[in-house]
């Protein structure tokens, strides 16, 4: 099994390779279209500023091939401004347009007691404990970095948030496509077990596609 | 909420730990990444590598080193040590640090904390402070090159000019606590946390479990930092978790 890590030179993406590896599972690191269409699943990592990753993904094509993808139900997962990007919109320095893979904006924190960026350790709270995503794991911290936060359209793509002075997005997910707010690769136990799920799906979704195709 | 963070902090010097490390469990207990990695086992919630090489080569021994780390742990680090450029953070962080830590550099030149905020983000910016009380002030003062050098400036104005050029967050050393195990400098810890609305990790001084829990509460701090008394395992970082979760402080 092999997991595409899309690399649109957009921030670090060693922490996040290295951390798929060390579950196990091969990273490949590319920013090729056909690589990223035959992995058996892909992320979409991010660090930096909403409108200029949105600039590289459309100059360099990326951002069609992730609508490719979430579209062929491929398993992918968005870290970060990675699972913003998702997203229809964004505030961030400006009005820009987002993949529109979920329904949704993206918004700066209010302006008020609690400091911004978001950073630290916060409490992941479930909303669907059912979710595959989640199966079998505890409540716990996990890391966060942002100084913007989604806001949904659709209540059931919610599967956990955080509070931090009000309830803040972390998980994300609808059929396929899941996102984190946080950073699983930097998130201790808590957040190798969700990365660790995300892969269990992928490698569920492969068996299920190969059984398909031997009995055509 | 977010949780109080327990940081170890590693001194390195050529790619090696210094200060002596005492860990039966570590095949090389020299070794920054194991034992990077062995904190991360044992649940610090972040770690910060303090570079005291002094020349060009143990420097870039020390981006290796980083390269490794990132590899192999799934906390959050701070490298510092020698940084004095924009170039220099750049090769840090994209070697997998998620901070740099800035102390005399960011004195000699402030506009470095500026510079390195607008170009990678002000989460990414510590300002490093090592402050020891003037008595003819009644105040705190900034030292500078590892405590070497009085500057002449007051403590709690630097970390507001730090805030306000973008820094994300203030590592206070107490000079006067530093190697004490008395207890963290309690009233430099409050005064600054009061100051400015970044967090702010104290050092210097941690001796007992008790100490943490004072820190955080009478404090106001975010984080503490030790070096020692966790390399000697003085303190185990699960039993001081355990302590500061029954005694009510938010943590991991």
């Amino acid at each position: 099994m092999a997991i595409a890590i899309v690399d649109y030179g957009m921030g670090n993406l060693h922490s996040v390779s290295k951390a798929v590896e060390r579950l196990g599972v091969e990273a490949l690191v590319t920013g090729d279209r056909a690589e990223i269409m035959k992995a058996d699943g892909i992320i979409l990592p991010g660090v930096g500023a909403f409108g200029d990753a949105m600039e590289h993904l459309r100059e360099s094509g990326l951002g069609d091939v992730m609508k490719e993808a979430a579209a062929a139900k491929r398993p992918l997962l968005g870290i970060c401004l990675g699972m913003q990007l998702l997203f229809g919109s964004s505030e961030e320095h400006g009005q820009h347009d987002g993949l529109g893979i979920l329904p949704g904006k993206v918004i700066r924190f209010a302006d008020g007691d609690y400091k911004v960026p978001h950073m630290g350790w916060n409490r992941l709270e479930f909303l669907q404990k059912d979710n595959p995503l989640l199966a079998g794991l505890a409540e716990g911290h996990v890391y966060f970095v942002h100084s913007y936060h989604v806001l949904p359209e659709v209540k059931s793509d919610l599967i956990a948030v955080t509070d931090y002075g009000q309830p803040i997005t972390a998980i994300v997910g609808r059929g396929s496509v899941y996102g984190m707010q946080f950073h699983p690769e930097k998130s201790g136990e808590l957040g190798m077990e969700l990365l660790g799920q995300f892969l269990k799906l992928c490698a569920e979704r492969k068996n299920d596609h190969s059984l398909e195709q031997s009995q055509h | 909420m977010l949780a109080k963070r327990i940081i170890p902090c590693l001194d390195v010097k050529d790619g090696r730990v210094v200060k002596g490390v005492n860990f039966e469990n570590l095949r090389d207990a020299g070794d920054p990444v194991e034992l990077a990695a062995l904190y991360d086992r044992e649940g610090a919630d972040e770690l910060v590598f303090l570079d005291i090489s002094a020349s060009v080569e143990g420097r870039q021994t020390m981006v290796e080193v980083v390269r490794k780390t990132a590899g192999e742990i799934a906390i959050p680090f701070t490298v510092g040590g020698g940084i004095s450029q924009v170039d220099d953070m750049k090769r840090i962080l994209r070697a997998g640090a998620d901070k740099i830590g800035i102390n005399t550099a960011a004195v000699l030149n402030p506009q470095l904390i500026a510079d390195g905020a607008r170009r990678f983000g002000s989460q990414c910016i510590v300002v490093a402070v090592d402050a020891k009380y003037n008595e003819a002030w009644g105040e705190w003062e900034v030292y500078t090159h590892g405590g070497r050098k009085a500057s002449g400036i007051h403590a709690l104005e630097w970390v507001r000019k730090a805030e306000a050029l973008g820094a994300g967050e203030i590592l206070l050393t107490s000079m006067d606590a530093d190697g004490t195990k008395d207890g963290f400098d309690i009233s430099l810890t409050s005064a600054v946390a009061d100051a400015i609305r970044i967090p702010v990790i104290a050092s210097g001084g941690a001796g007992t479990k008790d100490d943490f829990v004072e820190v955080f509460t009478k404090g106001k701090a975010d984080a503490g930092l030790a070096a020692t008394i966790f390399h000697y395992k003085e303190i185990s970082i699960p039993e001081l978790k355990l302590d500061l979760k029954l005694k009510g402080v938010e943590i991991r």
